[in-house]
This record gives C-alpha cells, structure tokens and sequence, in this order.
C-alpha cells in the first residue's frame, strides 16, 4: 500500500515526539517521502497530542487528511480520532486500551512483555510500527542507535532491544499487507530530515551566521536550538538575551562589530523588536530575523499556526527604511531563502526577515542533502582597512554605502539612531535629512530587482487561480492538483518572498485568471491587501483559515468548489 | 604617545556649567592616560544628553536607542573582544528604560565599562523625575514630589555579583580619571556611577550640593570587602562615599567562556565546508 498517513496519538511527556521523529527517520533512511504534521496543546504533560506521519513513494504535498494507522497510547487519542480513520485501518495500542467500536481493527500490544521499563513502550512501539510497515530492520536499529548510542552503551542497548522485541512481536501476527511498495535505500547521508527550524538554521548556517541573540518563544526556539548544537564548531556565539529588546540591539552591536548575526522570535518578540529593527534600519546594519508565526493577538493560541503576522513583518519598526521579507513554503525553501536573506541584509546594510509558522516548523520532510560546493556565494562583512578619511554613510548612486568594522584599520567608524551626515553625525538640516531618506530609499530599488519571482503552476488563464504565499503552498497545491484531476482549470501562484513586490513579475497572471482566490491562514486576506496596494488589483474572493490548524487540502476543496462552479457556469453564459 | 586632543575637540550642544563637559574630559584624559588609540575604542550610548558624548569624541562610536545602549555594547564586545566597549549614558538611559539590560549586564560580567551621568533627573526631556530622583523632589512632571523610592545603582550591582563598582563625582575630575582608568583595566562588567550637576533642571541635587557631600575613600577601605561595600553604597546624606567600593577578578569575564571566540573576531571566522558537511550530516 502506498499513501499512508499514520498518526501517534498520546500525552505531552509519554515520549511521541522521540518516537514520531525515529519513525520519520527511518523512513527516510528507507527512500520514502514524508510530510509530519504536529498537534499539540502548551502544556508538558498531559493533555493530548500528536505526531503524524503521511508517508508515500512520490513526493507529498500537504498533510493526510485520513488515518491508517493510529497508535494510540491513551484513551482519548482512539476516541478523538474514531472519525478520522480510514475504511481500511489498524489502531496499535496497549492491552488495557481499547474501543467501543467493534468494527475497529485493533492491535493490542502487550509493552510489558516487550519491555520491563515504561519509558522505553515508545521504542517498543516503533519496534512494531516498522515491522508493519515492512521496513528493514537495520535501517530503524540504526536510527535508534544513532538516536541513543552517543550517550550511554548500556541505554542504547536497552531501546535496541526494546525495539527488536516490538518488531519480533508484530512479524509474527500482522500479514504484509501494510507493507509500503519496497523502494532501494538512499545512498547513505544523501537525504536530510528537515522542519523549518532545522532548515532556516542549516540556511543561517552555510551563510556563515556566526551570532545568535534570542529570548525564547515558540515557535522560534527551535531555530536557536539548532544553532546552539553546534556552536562551538560552526564558531557562532549563541546568547540567551534577557528580552527581545536586547535580543535585536545585542544582533545589531555584533553586526555593527562584524558578526553575521540571526534572530530567531514569534509575533510577541517581534513586536516588541520593533524599535530595534528601525535602528537597523537607521543606522543601516545588516540583521536578519526569523518570524515564526503563531496566532495572535497577544499571546494568542502559543502552540498552533497561523499565517497573521505578514503586515507586522511588513510595517514592523517607525519609520521608513528598505527591508525584504521572504516567506518559505517548504524546508527546502526554507534553506535557501534564509541564505538569500542573510546575503541581502549584508549587501543592502538593511534589516531583512524570513517568515516561518508553527506548522512549517513542525512539518519535517526528506530533503536531499545540500550540495554545499556549489551554493552562490553569500556577502560576508568586508575586514579591510579603510582609510582614516573614511565616511561611514557617503551618498552612492545605489544607497548603498562601503561598510568599514570598528577596529580593522585607521577608519573610525560612526553609527547614529539620529538622523546623521553622511560622516554619521547627528544634523537637523533637512538638506541632510532628505538626502539620507533617499539615499536609503534608493536600496529598495536595487532589494526590489533581486525579488524571487513568485512560482506559477497550471495552465494559461486558468478559470481559477489561486493566490497563496508561505506555508500554505503545499496545502494549495494539493487542492489544485486534485481541482486539475476532475478536469478543472486551475492554476496556482505561490510567493516565497513577500517583500518587495515587483508587479512585472505576476501582474499578467492575475489579470488573465478567470477568478483569482486567496488562500491564507488569517481573518483578513492580509497578502491579498498587500497585492491590491502594489497593483490595484481586487482579488475577488479568498479562503482563509484562522482557527489555529492549518490549511489542508480538504479544507480548501469544499470551499472552493462552489466558487469553481461559480466561474466555470459563467463562462458558458 | 596618544594625547587628550587625539579624541578631537568638538563643540557641544550642552549648557554651560553642565556636569557632562567635566566627564567628556575625565573620559578622553583617561584613554588618552593608558596610551589607548581611538580606533581601539569603541564608545556606546543611548539617548539623552549624556548620550551624546560620543559625538563629541573621535573613537569608534554608536550611538543607539533610549536604554538600549548596554545590549548593543554587549553584541560588539561579543562579536570582537579586543576593542575596549565603554557604554556611557544618563541614569534615566541606563536605570530606567534600560533597567532590565543593566541588571542583565550585571549578572554576564561581560567586560564593559559602564559610565552613567548620574544628575538625578531628565535632562533632554527637559527635568522630569529619573529612577534615581530623591523621594518627595518636585518637578513639573511630579508637582506633588516623587513618590517612588530611589533606585540604588551601586548596591543594586553589589547585590547581583559585579566585580567593580565605583562613584564618581564630576566635580572631583582627576579622581574620575583614575576611576575610569582602573574601570577600564577591570576584566569584566565595571560599573562607575559619576554625580553629576544638570544645571537647568535639577535645584536640588546643584554641583556645591555634591560638592560639600562627596567625600574620597581612603586607604582605610578595604576594595575587597564586600559588605563594607554594601555599608558605602548605602551611604547617602551629609557624606557620600567616592571611590572604589569594590573590586574582585575572581569571576572571569563573561566572553571568556567562549571558546570560539579565542581565534580572534567574529568577522574573521568561518566554517570550512567540511565542518558544515559534517554539521547536515547530522540531519540525515
Ligand atoms: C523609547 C524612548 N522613549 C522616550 C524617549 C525620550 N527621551 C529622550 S532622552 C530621555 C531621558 C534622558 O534622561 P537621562 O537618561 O537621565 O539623561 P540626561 O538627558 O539627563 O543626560 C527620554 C525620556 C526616547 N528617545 N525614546
Ligand atoms: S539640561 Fe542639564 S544635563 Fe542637559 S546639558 Fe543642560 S545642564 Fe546638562
């Protein structure tokens, strides 16, 4: 069987995640794609949780919507879930759980026989999951090992153990019937398993960011965290800041001093950073900040989704002054587009953002490893000696201007969060002040030429485009390709950086669609507000999703069928 | 040999008798005194009329936001160790909007000097009541006096751990400059907090009020007794203690306990593409 979506069900603290992300693992290491999708409350014990995995031979777009195979470690989770599984499924659970609905196919697995110890069930349950799926052992012993060999001999053969037990114990009573189509293992290392925190840190990474300042806040963290790991390597100071606010000034001191400096926050931190981000934009220093978003207002809904903080990332700090923001829809992109952010924040002196979610940044998938030798290169800070005479704000044709460190040669180097002269000393002529806004106006025009163009797919003048940017691209597409199966002409145009907007680059796409749809995770269209401010273009209609999960196929298609209907009768008229 | 005018001479916007021309001049005089070069200086301020001292000296200089000065000194000094960072601003700066950052700076003992023109009231917003304002001094912002007790630098530091904390008076310059210097040639957080007179707005606290108040530590002292110290930063009234309250090295300074930063400054680190492949590998 191909296609499976399976979904780990529990408490937070009864090790799901571990397991979730083994599995994931080893279907990697097995040649599948994956797509996880997590659900969780803010708590760390208790309540009730998921891990889901849709796993598949050819490449996945967005979440499952059914479930195969639940594993269920509490009553709750094969209660909650009765209406979501599949005709054809298996719920693997403990003995002392089980079902009111006798139709279920139900897999009692007796942990305490496959284990002495509760903390390694979750072992033992990947164990069985595997062996149901019909994966190689090896590969699952090797991720295990991998996962807990490093510590402890004694620990790791104990979760060996657990899990050869799960696997012994499940190929002697489940037909192969779940078998995923056997595909040829991956050269070994030449697949990753990503979320968006791993990809953004991994991006940050091979930019050479070497300084991180963050306060902690989900879903941001994770990014720090990975920085974190491998900080003494990689040469980065990772500094835990007593708040925001000096989250972003310390990042804007060690740019100023020459470090490549990131900073991870959600909605919360970042509004407080806005003061921070006009002083980067003032004093014109490279910084690039992760937004992962999360409900709001305030502290909103902390643990799940949504795509509501692109008119904060977009008007964020008083002021004006250039910024671009990227919006990745994938790991992948994620990868890139924080690279790219990091390159423009150093050539165009200028704050730049990478707008991530909760969703993307729990949704692990297979990327193929990167091939490091032959990224384009990255601007990194210019350690050369300048001359005494040196001016730290001269006036150039592109704005931008040669950027001298403190300390590197006889240069002095000034910063000022006043308006300053070109020398970076505090004026009040307003000869001085409108030269300095245009001066840093005219970076916006050089940041707006190097605009990824947005990514269409479907066929010319589609009847119904949809619009979409960010996370949403995998749910959207999905919706699409399945709108394309029936026969409908649908077309999707997705925005992987959301500022600045270069309309030559879609304006066409728009005005030739039937009925152009935004979808979004938010209450007020805020990217098709955005698109009707550049262009003057209404996009007609939307589907907007702000109840903290995220879009899914399923979600969009029986909204968006009417509106098709809609369209496609019109046209016959 | 560096000298007082290698820091330039600059004309400054601030009222004649003000207590900050004595500190700018305590502060070049001290640089100039350990034969520091003003591209090795790094100075960092926030906003008010003390914050503009930068300004009026040739080193290095960034001149931030309203309270935020520390957290932008502390990156620089983190993203390269060898420049000498001296944050400098006003006690409204540095104890008020900047609170969180200085009791953060504290506790880091990351190795700063920390230079705060103390006149006990907003001068650039033109005399509002600052953290440090007396109880019951009235402004045009507090016609009735102030209400909140006063915010207690130096026993505030002592309280979190600092390894030097030292008050100065603006009036007492060749004392200050020795106090700057030893802050300076401190390894970690060094905190001098200088009284100073804000001849426009502040009647009470004038620069003869400290004048006759500020009285020098002698030898008697012992720099290395911490509760003597706490005894000192609590004095307030007929006599107030200037000097050194208390020094310790035993805390190493905060960028020390960074191993990547012992191959020199952030911007001359990168990592070989062997150690990022090895680094993705752990993804896989
Ligand atoms: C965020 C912010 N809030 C308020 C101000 C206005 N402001 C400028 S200076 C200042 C007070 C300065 O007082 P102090 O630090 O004691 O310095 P002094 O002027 O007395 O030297 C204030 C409130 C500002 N610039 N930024
Ligand atoms: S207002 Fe006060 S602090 Fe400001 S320059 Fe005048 S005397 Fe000095």
């Amino acid at each position: 069987m191909d296609d499976i979506t399976l979904c780990i069900g529990g408490e937070a603290g009864q090790g799901l995640d571990t397991m979730g992300q083994l599995l994931a693992k080893s279907l990697i290491r097995s040649g599948y794609e994956i797509l996880v999708s997590q659900n969780y409350m803010s708590r760390i014990r208790g309540g009730h949780n998921t891990f889901s995995i849709r796993t598949c031979t050819s490449p996945l777009l967005g979440p499952g919507d059914e479930i195969h195979i639940l594993a269920a470690f509490t009553q709750e989770s094969i209660d909650l879930h009765q209406d979501q599984l599949a005709k054809r499924h298996l719920i693997l659970t403990s003995e002392e759980l089980g079902s009111k609905n006798t139709l279920d196919a139900l897999l009692p697995v007796p942990f305490q026989q496959l284990t002495d110890q509760k903390i390694l069930h979750n072992v033992a349950a990947l164990g069985c999951l595997c062996g149901i799926l019909g994966l190689l052992p090896d590969i699952g012993a090797g991720v295990v090992r991998s996962a807990f060999g490093s510590k402890d001999q004694d620990l790791a053969q104990k979760n060996l153990d657990a899990f050869h037990n799960g696997l012994n114990w499940v190929r002697e009573r489940i037909e192969d019937a779940w078998h995923l189509p056997s595909v040829s293992p991956p050269e070994s290392g030449s697949r990753l398993m990503l979320a968006a925190s791993q990809a953004v840190a991994l991006g940050a990474m091979s930019a050479g960011v070497n300084f991180c300042s963050f306060y902690p806040m989900t879903p941001a963290t994770g990014v720090a965290l990975n920085l974190a790991a491998h900080d003494q390597e990689l040469g980065c100071v990772v500094e835990q800041a007593e708040d925001e606010l000096s989250a972003v000034n310390m990042a804007v001191g060690a740019s100023f001093a020459g470090a490549v400096p990131i900073v991870p926050t959600s909605g919360g931190g970042f509004a407080l950073m806005g003061e921070g981000i006009s002083l980067a934009g003032m004093t014109e220093t490279p910084v690039t900040l992760v937004l992962a978003q999360r409900p709001g207002p305030a502290t909103g809904l902390p643990t799940r989704t949504e795509q509501s903080d692109l008119e904060l990332a977009l008007y964020s700090g008083h002021g004006e002054f250039p910024r671009a923001v990227m919006a990745p829809g994938t790991p992948e992109e994620c990868f890139y587009l924080t690279r790219k952010a990091v390159d423009l924040a150093q050539r165009y002196q200028t704050p730049t953002i990478v707008l991530t979610d909760q969703f993307l940044a729990d949704s692990y998938r297979a990327v193929p490893a990167f091939d490091l030798h032959n990224l384009s290169p990255v601007a990194q800070p210019d350690t050369s000696a300048f001359p005494q005479d040196y001016v730290r704000f001269a006036s150039t044709a592109s704005g931008v201007s040669p950027r001298a460190l403190p300390g590197y040669g006889p240069a002095l180097v000034v910063a000022d969060s006043d308006e300053h002269t070109q020398e970076g000393h505090i004026t009040e002529s307003g000869e001085v002040r409108t030269g300095m806004v245009d001066k840093r106006r005219r970076k916006e025009d050089g940041l707006r030429q190097e605009t990824a163009a947005p990514e269409y797919s479907g066929p010319d003048s589609p009847d119904v485009l949809l619009l979409c940017w960010g996370s949403s691209k995998g749910a959207v597409m999905e919706a699409a390709r399945i709108c394309s199966e029936s026969g409908m002409r649908v077309g999707t145009l997705h925005f992987s950086q959301v500022w600045p907007l270069d309309p030559a680059q879609f304006e066409d796409r728009l005005r030739q669609a039937g009925l152009v749809v935004a979808v979004e995770s938010n209450a007020g269209a805020q990217f098709a507000a955005l698109i009707r401010r550049q262009t003057g273009f209404a996009v007609q209609a939307s589907i907007l999703r702000y109840d903290g999960r995220p879009l899914s196929a399923s979600y969009i298609l029986p909204r968006l069928n009417p509106l098709i209907k809609e369209q496609t009768n019109g046209h016959e008229q | 040999m560096v000298t007082s005018s290698d820091f330039g001479q600059f004309e400054t916007a601030w009222c004649p008798g003000c207590g900050n021309h004595a500190i700018l001049k305590a502060v070049k005089e001290a640089l100039a005194g350990m034969d520091k070069q003003p591209r090795d200086v790094c100075l960092v301020s926030g906003i008010g009329q003390a914050a503009k001292t930068p300004h009026y000296m040739l080193c290095n200089l960034f001149n931030g936001l309203h309270g935020r000065a520390l957290p932008v000194a502390t990156g620089i000094k983190l993203a390269n160790p060898g420049l000498d960072v001296i944050a400098e601003s006003g006690d409204g700066c540095m104890y008020g909007e900047g609170g969180n950052h200085f009791l953060a700076a504290v506790r880091r003992n990351i190795n700063l000097t920390l230079l705060v023109h103390n006149n006990q009231i907003y001068g650039l917003t033109k005399g509002q009541a600052s953290p440090t304002t007396a109880t019951g001094q009235t402004t045009k912002a507090q016609p009735h006096g102030a209400y909140s007790a006063p915010f207690a630098p130096l026993s505030t530091a002592l309280s979190l751990g600092a390894g030097f904390v030292a008050r100065g008076f603006s009036g007492m310059t060749e004392h200050l400059v020795s106090l700057i210097q030893t802050a300076v040639r401190h390894p970690g957080f060094a905190l001098v907090d200088i009284l100073q007179p804000c001849v426009s707005f502040n009647k009470v606290n004038t620069h003869s009020w400290y004048k006759e108040r500020c009285t020098e530590l002698d030898d008697s002292h012992d720099a290395g007794d911490w509760e003597a110290a706490m005894r000192l930063s609590m004095q307030w009234g007929e006599t107030i203690p200037v000097g050194i309250l208390y020094q310790n090295t035993d805390r190493g300074p905060f960028e020390g306990h960074f191993p990547q930063l012992e191959p020199g400054p952030l911007a001359d680190n990168s990592p070989s593409l062997t150690t990022l492949e090895s680094i993705m590998q752990t993804y896989a």
